[in-house]
């Protein structure tokens, strides 16, 4: 099966760079699938896990939150806003963030950025989703 | 000279214990710039990238006419805020003054600028002065993250979004090498075709015929969607982490010419030292001499 470049990278770091066979996207309106010699395409991600690696055997996981997807000359970039491989997950620390959104969720104060509450718990549940099988 | 020997002595342990102190926190400085330059440096390629990326699609949907999200749209400029990073702490020479200094000189010419302040420092000293502000963020610690940077650009989307300004433009000392730093001004919003650093190799991999056409998913307007945030998030990161690499370097400098001052200081503190020594040894050779001579006699 044909390979192609696959890299994901942050402001903070570049999180991963390999060759894969497939790329499974979290796309804002569903997930899209990636394989060799894709068209160029730009592709705005949601809040999601990225799967990668040989076609039909075990894929490896990352939790992507936020950010965007770029196919050129074969090659794919996933610009986001955080991203972690599923074995530097800290479940306990997800756990953890989940609970204290859904607390402040149920508070519903008037000040309360219910948007933003909203979205970390939604970063915290995929980071979870990412970790465990 | 009123001093005695034992004074002096005093005064040299003081200034023995000052320059320990200096020549310490020198290091740290010096420790705490490397790891502060390391993040710099990662964070480039990405910066670089980013902005080819966001550069093409944008000229590109601008050439077609495509409909732009509110970020990505040039207004007439009214109304500005100026973000200005500085730093919680002093001891690190002029680096907090001359940031001041910049963000009043924008403020004389452009007077009713919003302002978002970072940096315990910078926040005190318009606070003082009276100055009105928007927000203000301190004790972002000696490495500034990704998720801070989202977060003041978070609130600056949202208030731009609402029409509060029109245009953003950020104040951050560039980190040049450990001496050499400069005060610079840049524009975020409204985000310009030409904004890419062309300060970087470019790599064959960059190289991307500009013609390439794109699939777009959903539609350009939700790619760019994406993109302008995180390109926001990364150019507030960025300067959050040059301004901490050019705080530490502004520091050690300020630390190490502490310490030769304090070196210069003890020589002269143990030149009078000796020469008091040498008096007293003086007179007190003269006293046995001349107790000696008395006796004699």
């Amino acid at each position: 099966m044909a390979e192609f470049q696959f890299e994901i990278v942050t402001a903070e770091r570049q999180v991963i760079t390999t060759n894969v066979e497939s790329v499974l996207l979290p796309g804002v309106n569903g997930q899209i699938g990636i394989y060799s010699n894709h068209a160029p395409l730009l592709t705005a991600l949601g809040i999601g896990v990225v799967e990668f690696g040989p076609k039909h055997q075990k894929k490896r996981k990352a939790a992507v939150a936020g950010g965007f997807a770029e196919v050129s000359s074969n090659k794919l970039t996933i610009f986001a806003h955080t991203a972690e491989l599923a074995e530097e997950i800290d479940v306990l620390r997800a756990k953890q963030a989940q609970a204290r959104a859904e607390r402040r969720l149920q508070q519903k104060r008037e000040d309360m950025d219910f948007n933003r509450a909203r979205i970390a718990l939604k970063k915290a549940i995929n980071r979870i989703k990412a970790a465990e099988e | 000279m009123a001093q005695t020997a034992r004074e002096i002595k005093r005064r040299m342990q003081t200034v023995q214990n000052t320059q320990q102190i200096t020549k310490a926190m020198e290091m740290i400085a010096a420790a705490k710039l490397r790891k502060a330059q390391v993040r710099v440096e990662k964070s480039r390629p990405f910066r670089y990238r980013l902005d080819t990326s966001l550069n093409r699609v944008l000229s590109g949907a601008r050439k077609l006419g495509e409909p732009l999200p509110q970020l990505a749209q040039v207004t007439e400029k009214k109304r500005t805020c100026l973000v200005v990073i500085g730093a919680d702490r002093g001891l690190s020479g002029s680096y907090n003054g001359n940031v001041i200094r910049q963000a009043e000189e924008f403020l004389i010419e452009r007077p009713d600028t919003y302002m978002i302040l970072i940096g315990r420092r910078v926040r005190d000293h318009f606070r003082r002065s009276g100055q009105e502000f928007l927000a203000d963020y301190v004790s972002l610690g000696d490495y500034p993250d990704i998720h801070q940077a989202h977060e003041i650009s978070s609130l600056i989307q949202e208030f731009y979004l609402n029409g509060l300004f029109d245009h953003v433009a950020i104040l951050y000392t560039r980190f040049i090498n450990t001496v050499n730093h400069k005060v610079t001004i840049k524009q975020i919003l409204p985000i310009e075709e030409q904004e890419i650093e062309d300060t970087h190799e470019s790599g064959d991999e960059l190289e991307i015929p500009l013609k390439a056409l794109y699939l777009f998913e959903p539609s350009v307007f939700e790619v760019l969607d994406a993109m302008i945030p995180l390109y926001i998030d990364t150019i507030i990161f960025q300067s959050l982490l040059e301004a901490a690499s050019s705080q530490q370097g502004a520091t050690m400098t300020a630390m190490s010419n502490a310490s030769d001052n304090a070196a210069e200081l003890l020589e002269e503190l143990n030149l009078s030292f000796n020469r008091i020594r040498q008096g007293a040894i003086t007179t007190e050779i003269s006293e046995i001499v001349g107790g000696a001579e008395a006796l004699s006699e």
